[in-house]
């Protein structure tokens, strides 16, 4: 059905110009989606309201922000004080910035367990690991910005990574700061970042969803869409699921906001940053405790006495190894077989997988010595044992238990939407 | 300048990625206490405040500065404007350059921020044996343990463990990582003579400051708490509508 047919001359006029009422029917009315999708299909849409959300509090914040090493702590504070509802601003920024993550996370696992990576979405996947990528950066420059110690000593341990470059390393550090130590060029060019990679991830999402709308989603039985009799129309059965969704996930964001809204956060950023004192434990936010127990974990790399590498290096090698191997994931994941519902043995090791970050982020958030050091060391190598080793060895070994013949028939014995 | 800053970062790094023992100063563990302010519908009892900024000013204030607060915010929690401006222009603050260029003092006015007992940082540590006073302002966010942790600490004077060696010009106190601290024991029973007749004992003293900071440091809390009971309360119910709502559209499917 076109709008054509049911609007008045001026929307035929704009249609006859710019199909932009057709285009919305077709990929927000229409839009064919499987009949069976559960609640995890949810956290898509949460993360894109996240996104908007931190876009607009963000702007109105910026109007109130002062980028300056002189400032910026009295500015928050500032916002947090004077400027009308700005604590409800920035405490809807700072926890809206977790919430996102939070959404994310659980994508991206719902992803890894339904096997959402495989062809044809590869590419739908990259995009998203894409704007992970951007999302963390965002996230760090972000945590920078009010200028608290943990800003400051996050900054200036995360900039040193790049040292551990061999021959250049010094010099990247040096131009990432702009100068000779954390200072007023680094802020300032971390809020210029800060402010322009959301508006880059905007870019990403949109062509996430153009590569869904091409392949279509994924759904918990892993199967094709084989015929109308699979699908349903997006408006309004995944319209009302979804905004159901919102509310259930912003009931937790308030909580966070209202009630909460320091606990995922470090005492240590309410001391304005000082380059004389060092902070005891310098940690990042909750969502990069996994990779910095990563960085941490891997010692000197040598043989006979002479260390080839580092183990900065190495660990920075390893935290970036830790989501440039997701790239590789579709090959080498080989099973046919998407869902890990009729994945026996591949389904055990998606929850070690889940235990085993959540252990990384627990390590992550203690001091690397003693039994947190070797735990974190296991955790790092299992991490990888499971992405390079145990998923390809597993696609192969495995017998998948059998599929049903469609979506369609699976719903209608009654068990196409547990689970 | 520079090297001191990057022999930090070696430092750091040297923690972030070698392995380092254990770090013997550790926050120690604090009880956690019921505050007026604390739970979904807390807020600030109006008693303690009075007597917290008493303590503050009388105390406090000697060393340690409260820069984020101004004194006209005492009027959001139940000083009175005049109140307010008398206590304001118990202090003084420099101004100017007024007309003819010269820089003078006048009595502070309720838009001026609490007066820092020192003009600067190094003045502070002069008076104070070379440590600085942190400004209290944030104080109870700043530290792990929040309020507790500050009562913990007012109240943590006691004797040293047998062996413990004390250096020379600090106090051990119990709470303080490291046990070693240089702010004297700053509250003891009687220190103040309260306004309103509470007896003033160790404890009563400590809990209302630690009331009156968590005041400065989270002045947003009484407008933050009310506001989110309402919106989770709207939110719930909205929510269980939009799930009926769903329900309703996806009975046609099933």
């Amino acid at each position: 059905m076109s709008a054509r047919q049911t609007q008045g001359p001026l929307v035929t006029w704009i249609e006859d110009r710019l199909p932009i009422f057709t285009f919305m029917r077709r990929e927000i009315v229409d839009y064919p989606t499987p009949r069976n999708l559960n609640y995890w299909w949810n956290f898509g849409s949460i993360a894109g309201v996240m996104l908007v959300i931190l876009i607009v509090t963000g702007i109105v914040l910026a109007m109130q922000y002062t980028a300056h090493v002189d400032h910026a702590f009295e500015s928050v504070e500032r916002i947090m004080r004077d400027v009308n509802y700005g604590w409800l601003l920035r405490y809807l920024h700072m926890n809206g910035g977790s919430m996102f993550f939070l959404a994310i996370y659980i994508h991206m696992f719902r992803g890894l367990y339904y096997g959402s990576y495989k062809s044809p979405r590869e590419i739908l996947w990259w995009l998203g690991l894409i704007i992970l990528i951007l999302m963390m950066l965002a996230g760090f420059t972000g945590y920078v910005l009010p200028w608290g110690q943990m800003s400051f000593w996050a900054a200036t341990v995360i900039t040193n990574l790049f040292s551990a470059v061999p021959w250049v390393g010094d010099a990247i550090v040096t131009w990432l700061w702009g100068g000779y130590s954390v200072d007023n060029p680094t802020l300032a060019r971390f809020y210029a970042f800060h402010y322009l990679i959301p508006f880059l991830i905007v870019g990403v999402v949109w062509v996430h969803l153009w590569s869904l709308h091409k392949v279509k989603s994924g759904n918990p039985l892993g199967l094709d869409i084989k015929g109308p009799q699979d699908t349903i129309p997006f408006h309004p059965y995944y319209t009302v699921k979804d905004n159901f969704g919102f509310g259930m996930f912003f009931i937790l964001y308030a909580a966070f906001v209202f009630f909460a809204p320091n606990l995922l956060g470090e005492p240590d950023n309410y001391i304005p940053a000082n380059p004389l004192v060092t902070p005891p434990h310098i940690v990042p936010e909750w969502y990069f405790l996994p990779y910095y127990a990563i960085l941490r974990a891997v010692p000197d790399i040598g043989a006979f006495g002479f260390v080839l590498v580092s183990a900065k290096l190495a660990g920075v090698i390893a935290m970036f190894a830790s989501i440039l191997v997701l790239f590789a994931l579709p090959w080498l994941d080989r099973s046919p077989v998407r869902s890990g519902r009729f994945r026996p043995i591949f389904k055990q090791l998606f929850w070690l997988l889940v235990a085993d970050c959540i252990v990384l982020g627990w390590v992550g958030a203690n001091p690397p010595a003693g039994l947190f050091l070797t735990i974190g060391r296991i955790a790092t190598a299992y991490y990888f044992l499971h992405f390079l080793v145990l998923l390809p060895l597993v696609s192969w070994l495995e017998k998948p238990k059998p599929l049903p013949e469609s979506i369609a028939a699976a719903v209608t014995e009654g068990g196409g939407a547990a689970g | 300048m520079r090297r001191l800053l990057m022999a930090g970062v070696a430092a750091v790094l040297v923690g972030v990625c070698a392995p380092t023992p254990a770090r013997a100063a550790e926050t120690p563990e604090v009880a956690a206490r019921d505050w007026s302010f604390g739970g979904i519908f807390g807020t600030f009892d109006r008693g303690a405040l009075r007597r917290g900024l008493q303590i503050h000013r009388e105390v406090c204030a000697a060393c340690h500065s409260l820069d984020l607060v101004a004194y006209r915010n005492l009027s959001d929690v139940g000083f009175g404007e005049d109140e307010v401006k008398a206590i304001a222009a118990e202090y003084e603050v420099v101004d100017g350059p007024n007309e003819e260029g010269e820089m003078y003092t006048r009595p502070a006015l309720p838009s001026d921020r609490f007066v820092a007992p020192f003009p600067n940082e190094q003045v502070a540590r002069i008076a104070n044996n070379g440590a600085l006073p942190p400004d209290l302002s944030l104080i109870t966010k700043a530290r792990k343990g929040g309020p507790d942790y500050i009562h913990a600490l007012l109240v943590g004077y006691v004797d040293p463990p047998e062996g413990f060696e004390l250096t020379e010009d600090l106090f051990y106190n119990a709470a303080f990582p490291g046990h070693q601290i240089r702010m004297m024991p700053p509250l003891f029973e009687g220190a103040v003579e309260y306004a309103d007749g509470t007896h003033a004992s160790l404890d009563q003293m400590a809990s209302d400051v630690v009331t009156f900071l968590a005041w400065a440091a989270e002045p947003e809390l009484e407008a933050r708490k009310r506001l989110g009971v309402k919106v989770l309360l709207f939110l719930i119910v909205f929510t269980a509508l939009l799930y009926a709502v769903k329900r309703q559209v996806w009975s046609a499917l099933h």
